[in-house]
């Protein structure tokens, strides 16, 4: 291990009285793409909302135990400064409708009432959304509603918006549900692009998905992260039981 | 035998669909020609007044029915300005409790006992609000007219509009939480997922999404207020005549066109000064008219941009 970005350590999160995420112990590594998977209701989406502290939005939602990135707790800081560091991307894509596309990618900054020169804005802007490998299809249209583009276009946008805050991790909550098979293709394409740069954790349903671009899957069941490992090695000779079950569908 | 009997139910069941649709026809031309009908009526009785008076009616400064002498400024003002005053007045609250039980505190007992107690506003009769104006908020304001050295009636265009803000906040407020409630949490998560604060968020996404909604309350509350009569009557002082300076006509008494005509229709003894106040109220149809259909190009620009 040689750069843990992300390390859990008996993580536990509630909603209310129900126990959703139990004593999860992960350490990601930097630059590498995990996949999180696992059937509906195993507490993988709680657990990526907890590392950018988003879980805690949701009134009754609690959270305990060590999550750190780097050495930092995550629960400890400023819940601000943690979302400037993790990025996230959601199911559907939300770009911001009154928005143009250029304002979308730079919204952050707004958002935060940072003040960015326009050159350095416009640099910010051609970058993110060159990483989001969407520049060449906007680049005419950038004062253009962000939500005239296509659902695949949408959800690039919402990554540039993303890449823009210049993030430790980005955070990716089931990215491709919404998405048609193209679409979803070119964003799964974005991810080894991206992992270049950034480390990417994956919440997915699609187990093809998590073969096809991750590093390392982990399995999460009833709450618990029952496999960490290579996904090469998860998906041929995983080590419970509980997770050959789920590969080979006799539950899902 | 059994293929006609449903041939037969499929029958009555079409009938009922063009029987159904018809009554929704009746009744919303119903109510389109009742409001031409009052039209109508209003143009018609106004007539003598209309012959007799000319356009000149509208700005004419004086109203004595003593010398058959009818001006309609005096009340435009008033009317425009109580109710712009009190919309003034009411907008912050109405826009800081749809942002508090929209956004901050939509569920759980206190919420919903806010909520209602906001409409309960709403349901209060205003000739209630009147009595509360007359006895609590006049003696108020009579003092406060004395200690900024005006003279202390009390009663007037200011006092009015006091008591019509409140009045009016509910119309605003309960659309305000509802829209609010309804900005998608995807929105909103995407912009706490960047780093923005609960008053970034509220700023940045869910203003701009529900600003058309908004501004549609603050028209549906000035449009009360604008037509609001018992409680302004009996605040307003109903005096006929226009002072000159504007600290005279916002703290002085004054009257507005509901009020004037709520106050002399049962006296006017003739034709002309009958007609009159009847023009009055077809003055205030048109401005209401107006104001609404003005409010809706705002309204949708908002939506357009």
């Amino acid at each position: 291990m040689e750069h843990t970005v992300v390390s859990a350590n008996k993580f536990n999160a509630w909603f209310g009285d129900n126990h959703v995420v139990k004593d999860v112990s992960i350490g990601i590594e930097k630059n590498q793409v995990i996949a999180v998977m696992g059937p509906s209701g195993c507490g993988k989406t709680t657990f990526l909302r907890c590392i950018n502290r988003m879980h805690e939005l949701i009134p009754g939602a609690t959270a305990k135990g060590s999550l750190k990135l780097y050495d930092d707790e995550v629960y400890t800081m400023n819940p601000i400064y943690v979302r400037y560091k993790i990025g996230m991307v959601f199911q559907r894509p939300n770009p911001f409708p009154n928005l143009s596309i250029y304002d979308n990618v730079i919204a952050g900054y707004k958002l935060n009432g940072l003040k960015v020169a326009k050159a350095e804005q416009d640099r910010i802007v051609e970058k993110s959304l060159t990483s989001a490998a969407l520049w060449n299809e906007v680049k005419d249209s950038l004062h253009k509603k962000g939500t005239f583009l296509s659902g695949g276009q949408q959800q690039r946008l919402c990554i540039a918006r993303a890449i823009a805050m210049e993030p430790e991790v980005i955070l990716f909550d089931e990215p491709t549900s919404a998405l048609d098979p193209i679409s979803t293709s070119s964003v799964e394409q974005l991810f080894h692009e991206l992992k270049e740069n950034y480390t990417l954790i994956i919440v997915t349903h699609n187990m093809q998905q998590a073969a096809r671009v991750s590093d390392k899957t982990a399995f999460f069941y009833m709450g618990e992260l029952v496999e960490f490992d290579v996904t090469k090695k998860m998906f041929t000779a995983p080590s419970d039981v509980r997770t050959q079950n789920y590969i080979t569908g006799r539950f899902s | 035998m059994t293929k006609n009997k449903r041939l037969d139910l499929s029958y009555t069941q079409m009938k009922w669909e063009t029987v159904f649709r018809r009554i929704l026809v009746i009744m919303s031309v119903l109510l389109l020609l009742l409001v031409v009908g009052i039209l109508i009526t209003l143009i018609v009785q106004s007539m003598p007044s209309i012959k007799s008076l000319g356009i000149g009616f509208l700005w004419g400064k004086i109203w004595d029915p003593v010398s058959n002498i009818y001006g309609a400024y005096p009340f435009l003002i008033g009317t425009l300005l109580t109710s712009f005053t009190a919309l003034l007045i009411s907008v912050p609250f109405s826009y800081a409790i749809s942002i508090y039980l929209g956004e901050y505190n939509p569920k759980g007992w206190l919420s919903n006992l806010l909520k209602n107690s906001i409409e309960l506003i709403a349901a209060v009769p205003s000739i209630i609000y009147g009595f509360w104006g007359l006895f609590v908020l006049v003696p108020v304001i009579r003092t406060f007219e004395a200690k900024i050295h005006i003279a202390p009636y009390g009663v007037g265009i200011f006092t009015s509009s006091l008591v019509l803000a409140v009045m009016i906040i509910p119309y605003a407020a309960s659309l305000g939480i509802t829209l609010i409630r309804m900005v998608p949490s995807p929105l909103k998560e995407g912009a706490y997922a960047l780093g923005a604060t609960r008053f970034e968020v509220i700023r940045s996404v869910i203003m701009p999404y529900t600003r058309s909604g908004l501004f549609a309350g603050v028209l549906l509350s000035l449009g009360r207020a604008l037509g609001e009569t018992m409680a302004v009557t009996m605040l307003i002082g109903n005096t006929s005549t226009i002072a000159n300076s504007f600290k005279e006509i916002f703290f002085g008494p004054g009257n507005t066109m509901a009020s004037v005509i709520a106050n002399e229709f049962t006296e006017a003894d003739h034709t002309v000064y009958l007609s009159a106040l009847i023009e009055l109220g077809l003055v205030l149809f048109f401005v209401t008219v107006i104001i609404n259909l003005i409010g809706k190009r705002i309204i949708t620009k908002f939506t357009n941009h």
